[in-house]
Order: C-alpha cells, then sequence, then structure tokens
C-alpha cells in the first residue's frame, strides 16, 4: 500500500485494517491527528483524503490505497501559515490545542469549497468537531475571517513566529 | 490492534457477492464509521473482512418514479433525496461522518449496546422500500421490514422505493452530532395516496407504525439506553407521529 502524505509518497508498512490515524502518527510520525475518542466523536483527527474531511480514526488504511492525504502541516510552514492557520492565529482560536489541527483541516476545507462566514454554516461544517475547551467564539470568528480574505500582520498580533503552534499538543 | 487474517477488496458487485459468500465469518466493512471504532476498542476482532469501499456499489439511479440506492452510497449523497429520507440523512451525525458513513452500514446496523442504530431505516420503512441482497442461496429481493427481522448471512446490495408524494420527518433533536436517534418518526404517502409511518429508536431496529398517534406506543417494543428512557419515548412519540401526520396534510 501507498500514500502520499503532505507530498510526500510513503509504502505502508502496517497492516490492512490498521486506522490511517495509526499509520499517520504511529508509522509516519506525524502527530497533528489527535487520538481523541477513536471512534468518529470528537473530530480530532480529522485530515484531507484527496481533498476531503475524513476521520482518519474510522478509516481502514486498506480502503485509501494510493489517496493523497494533507495533514495540518502540510497546510503552511511556520514561516508562511495558511490563510486558516493564520486566522486562528490572530484570533487565538487555540487553547489547548488538542482540538486545533481538525479544526483547521475542516475548515481549510470548508473555505476552499466556497464556505462564507456566515455563522450557521461554520458551525454546519464543523458540527462534528469538539473543543474541549469550549472555545468556540474565537474558532468561529477565525473561519469566519479566513471565509471573508481577511489578512493579518501577525508580527502585531501573534506573540512570536516561535510561539505559533501549527498542531497543537503532539 | 489484532488484524484480520484475512482483507479482501473486492472490485466489483460480483467479486463482492462471491467473496462474501453465504456471510460465514465474514466482516463487512463499508465506510467504517461502526465497525473500524468496534476493531479498534477490541470489541470485534475479525477473521475475514470485506472491505466494500472499491466494491461498485455505490450510486443513485432513477428508472421513472422507481429510485434505487446502492449500498455503499454515502448517507450525505442521499440529503437531497425527496423527505423522509433526505431530512432524515440530513440529521445524521456531521458532514464529515455522512460523507464517510454508508446506507448499507446504517441500514444493516441493528441495535448498538448503548443505543439504537440504524437512522435511516425509518423512512426507508415508510417509502416502502424493498432491499436486493446477495448470500446463501443466491440474491434476493424482498421488502425491507422482512430483511431487518433476518439479514444474518445476507449482503445487501441497493434499496428501491418508489417516489413519493409527499414525506415527512420529525425527530428528538440531538444533544451533539454524534449520537445516535433517540426516536425520530418517518412518513410518507405514497402516489395511491396511503400513508405510512415508521419509526426508528426504538428496542431492537426500525418498525412501521399504526397511523394513529394513540395507537403507536402499544405497536412497538421501547428500551432504555444510555439515551432516553422506555418511558420518555413513550411520552414523546405520539407528539412525533403527530406532527408528521400533520405535515402530510399539509403537504397534501
Amino acid at each position: 500500500m501507498n500514500l502520499s502524505v503532505n507530498g510526500v509518497t510513503h509504502e505502508i508498512e502496517s497492516g490492512p485494517l490498521t486506522t490511517l490515524l495509526d499509520v499517520l502518527r504511529e508509522e509516519l510520525a506525524i502527530t497533528s491527528p489527535k487520538a481523541g475518542c477513536e471512534q468518529g466523536g470528537c473530530g480530532a483527527c480529522t485530515v484531507l483524503v484527496d481533498g476531503s474531511p475524513q476521520r482518519s480514526c474510522l478509516t481502514p488504511v486498506a480502503a485509501i490505497d494510493g489517496a493523497e492525504i494533507t495533514t495540518v502541516e502540510g497546510l503552511g510552514t511556520p514561516e508562511g501559515l495558511s490563510p486558516m492557520q493564520a486566522a486562528f492565529t490572530h484570533h487565538y482560536a487555540a487553547q489547548c490545542g488538542f482540538c486545533t489541527s481538525g479544526m483547521i483541516i475542516a475548515a481549510h476545507a470548508y473555505v476552499e469549497g466556497g464556505g462564507t462566514d456566515a455563522h450557521e454554516a461554520i458551525q454546519e461544517a464543523l458540527g462534528g468537531h469538539v473543543c474541549r475547551c469550549t472555545g468556540y467564539v474565537k474558532i468561529i470568528a477565525a473561519v469566519a475571517a479566513a471565509a471573508r480574505g481577511d489578512s493579518f500582520d501577525l508580527t502585531v498580533t501573534a506573540p512570536s513566529a516561535g510561539m505559533v503552534n501549527l498542531g497543537g499538543v503532539t | 490492534m489484532t488484524q484480520a487474517t484475512e482483507v479482501l477488496i473486492p472490485t466489483s458487485p460480483d467479486e463482492a457477492a462471491a467473496e462474501f459468500g453465504d456471510g460465514s465469518g465474514v466482516t463487512v466493512i463499508g465506510g467504517g464509521t461502526i465497525v473500524v471504532p468496534e476493531i479498534t476498542y477490541g470489541r470485534l476482532q475479525p477473521v475475514k473482512a470485506l472491505l466494500l469501499t472499491r466494491a461498485g456499489l455505490a450510486g443513485v439511479t432513477r428508472d421513472g418514479s422507481t429510485v434505487t440506492i446502492g449500498a455503499t452510497t454515502p448517507v450525505q449523497v442521499l440529503v437531497d433525496l425527496p423527505a423522509p429520507l433526505g431530512l432524515c440523512a440530513a440529521n445524521v451525525a456531521d458532514v464529515e461522518i455522512r460523507s464517510q458513513a454508508t446506507l448499507g452500514g446504517n441500514v444493516c446496523a441493528g441495535s448498538g449496546p448503548d443505543a439504537p442504530r440504524g437512522d435511516l431505516q425509518g423512512p426507508l420503512l415508510a417509502l416502502r422500500a424493498v432491499a436486493r441482497s446477495t448470500g446463501a442461496g443466491g440474491e434476493r429481493t424482498q421488502p425491507l421490514e422482512e430483511f431487518l427481522d433476518d439479514h444474518e448471512g445476507r449482503l445487501l446490495l441497493d434499496v428501491s422505493f418508489e417516489e413519493p408524494a409527499a414525506g415527512a420527518f420529525a425527530t428528538i433533536d440531538y444533544p451533539h452530532t454524534s449520537e445516535y436517534t433517540v426516536l425520530a418518526v418517518s412518513g410518507a404517502r405514497a402516489a395511491g395516496g396511503t400513508v405510512r409511518l415508521a419509526a426508528t429508536g426504538l428496542a431492537d431496529h426500525a418498525r412501521v407504525l399504526p397511523n394513529d398517534p394513540d395507537g403507536a406506543v402499544a405497536a412497538v417494543r421501547l428500551g432504555d439506553d444510555a439515551l432516553a428512557s422506555a418511558w420518555y419515548r413513550a411520552k414523546t412519540l405520539p407528539v412525533l407521529v403527530r406532527r408528521v401526520l400533520t405535515a402530510l396534510e399539509e403537504a397534501a
């Protein structure tokens, strides 16, 4: 089995029913997708599979053999954040950070799919993502800002480039 | 995680049917949203797993007024279908789960350890759907209620129904998107004018209801589980039946 993860092709050695989450974290050491509930209820493990957000904890790797996977590490870099990462940073939309990777991936897909800054639509798109810090107000504000195409000067609004945490805790 | 000793990935419906055989010892995985957590948590250790992702069983087709939905069609695809099926599908989990979960997995899920499952069974019963399956003895097409009563050793291929003249759906709102249905009532009026109701969230699987709010509770078995008590469901079921009947009248 093969997967392209953030543009790099990997031959996968894990068994065919191993979840994509376990392949990413345990075999490939990509730790931004979080093992939260591991039953599809929290959204912390969401990654893009061929461009669509999908719970990696529910996905047997054999079911997506040959797919292109994008995790939050693949959206931008610390020096060049993606618009959604910049919006989350500007709006301080992460507290503990555990849900942040999944939130950013789902929000990125929402905006890429033409999503607007309407709060109800954002809530619907992120409805499967749980923030255990209950920081939803800032998260929705960040997604709305990105949907509007707002730009941010992170040298003013963020503490420092070194403190920007793209993937939350590991 | 314990691995299945054998994982089969058919690439056509015929191959899926052949590899399923009579279903003995086969764990079928459609979208994976129900089965994969069972494996992850060690509650299920498949000997032989049949992954249907590439089996060519997905899609919605129309032949005149007959709608046929393949077993691995994602639930999200059903959102745009007429009520009650579309409204019910839109109420299942969130868009990511709906895009991965399949019609077949939902219909065949049966009752879970903590709560009823199979949200789509109700609207499909109201629509008088028929189920086409394969297994021991070959292919079989039967009313969905018969299939739900006993589908051991059967692999669902598709379900079909006639487009309704009107449809309605009423449910108890969920506290969270990942919860299963507490209780929901679906109704459909056929082109000939007859109305059929069905409930999801019962003790085992969805059932057809009488078209009478006061007779609904006596016609079904209600359970106590993690989502709600049988008492609460008994109090709520007549309300949902009334709402659906009213909506169908207003659609006339």
